[in-house]
């Protein structure tokens, strides 16, 4: 750990840079709930944009990885994301397929092009 | 049903769910992560436990066992978190009942990560209203227990573990929340919001856009929306 985490201690470093800016959405999250029914058009949206900012996660951790994963190539991140759908479309929409294909793919991908 | 049928019907739901093996490999890369960072098994686990967010706990070890400072790290998770929020305003809805207290949501609320929101939304409108906060506790608890044994796992396995291993593990979390989402998609509202984040997520980013993460989200879904409205023609 650097020098200024380390002299917040660092469970105190966790609570403030991991817990409270993380928690804070599910706390805001339950108040906004209390305003939707279920049923309700704004419920609806609310999934909509839920299930579209995922994807966008989605997208963030495959081209601009935090961690280990930025050392293989893009063209293989990528290619293993497409490689692990296309595997899920085609064999039942299995989840397990999806993803032991595109780990395949990327391990593949990392040792042929790195 | 019982509350306690209703924990262990989550809980079976967790096992038998592909998504909390994804979550055992992801938590022994992010044990793994931790111990060559420099932090101790109790902090890894804990953290595992406060926070609750894949994505969010691998920026908190790379930035605090990195350069930069506190305050830009925090930035970085809070940035990371903001899917949480439509998130749990779309789950809590679905599992209360006009009994339910505030501090009752608190639990499932901190359990919404995306394997619990994925799994819970797709029980829950399957058991009697009353229930559905016991079970989604039941899936969150479960997945949480193997998260912190895989933890575990990871952080004492961490010196035999090849170099190609822990990038490979960190792609479980993109590559089973892709699957995941396409198949608890079943109307065009989410497989446009789907889609519509995916290919407009990259452009934000491309550009830098402030907030990017969060406006390519609030567009596309509102666009899947919109589309969804055009089509059933209200």
């Amino acid at each position: 750990m650097n020098t200024a985490a380390l002299q917040l201690g660092p469970y105190v470093a966790l609570v403030l840079v991991g817990f409270l800016p993380n928690e804070i959405w599910r706390f805001l999250g339950i108040i906004v709930a209390r305003r939707l029914d279920e049923g309700s058009e704004l419920l609806v949206w609310v999934r909509a944009v839920a299930t579209a900012v995922l994807a966008g996660v989605i997208a963030e951790l495959v081209l601009t990885p935090p961690g280990p994963l930025v050392y293989i190539p893009m063209p293989a991140r990528v290619g293993a994301l497409a490689a692990g759908f296309v595997a899920f479309l085609l064999v039942g929409r299995s989840i397990f397929v999806g993803v032991l294909v595109g780990e395949l793919t990327l391990a593949a991908g990392a040792l042929l092009l790195s | 049903m019982s509350a306690a049928a209703a924990f262990a019907f989550g809980a079976r739901t967790a096992v038998t769910s592909v998504l909390c093996y994804v979550l055992f490999g992801t938590f022994v890369g992010y044990g793994a992560l931790c111990h060559d960072l420099g932090f101790s098994l109790p902090w890894a686990l804990v953290s595992t436990a406060l926070v609750w967010a894949g994505p969010a706990q691998v920026i908190v070890v790379s930035t605090l066992g990195s350069g930069l400072s506190p305050t830009e790290a925090a930035v970085a998770v809070g940035l990371s978190g903001i899917r949480l929020l439509p998130m749990v305003a779309a789950l809590l809805p679905m599992i209360r009942t006009p009994q339910t207290r505030f501090h009752q949501l608190l639990l499932p609320a901190h359990f919404t990560a995306a394997s619990m929101w994925v799994e819970g939304l797709r029980v829950a409108p399957g058991l009697p209203r009353e229930r559905r906060v016991a079970c989604c506790n039941g899936i969150g608890t479960t997945m949480m227990a193997v998260a912190l044994m895989a933890t575990i796992a990871g952080f004492e396995m961490a010196a035999r573990l090849p170099a190609l291993f822990a990038a490979v593990v960190l792609f479980l979390t993109p590559m089973s929340f892709l699957v995941s989402i396409a198949r608890g998609a079943r109307e065009l509202l989410d497989k446009l919001a789907l889609a519509l984040g995916l290919l407009l997520t990259p452009v934000f980013l491309y550009f830098k856009v402030e907030l990017g993460l969060l406006a390519a989200g609030l567009i596309a879904g509102t666009l899947a929306y919109v589309a969804q409205r055009v089509r059933s023609g209200r």
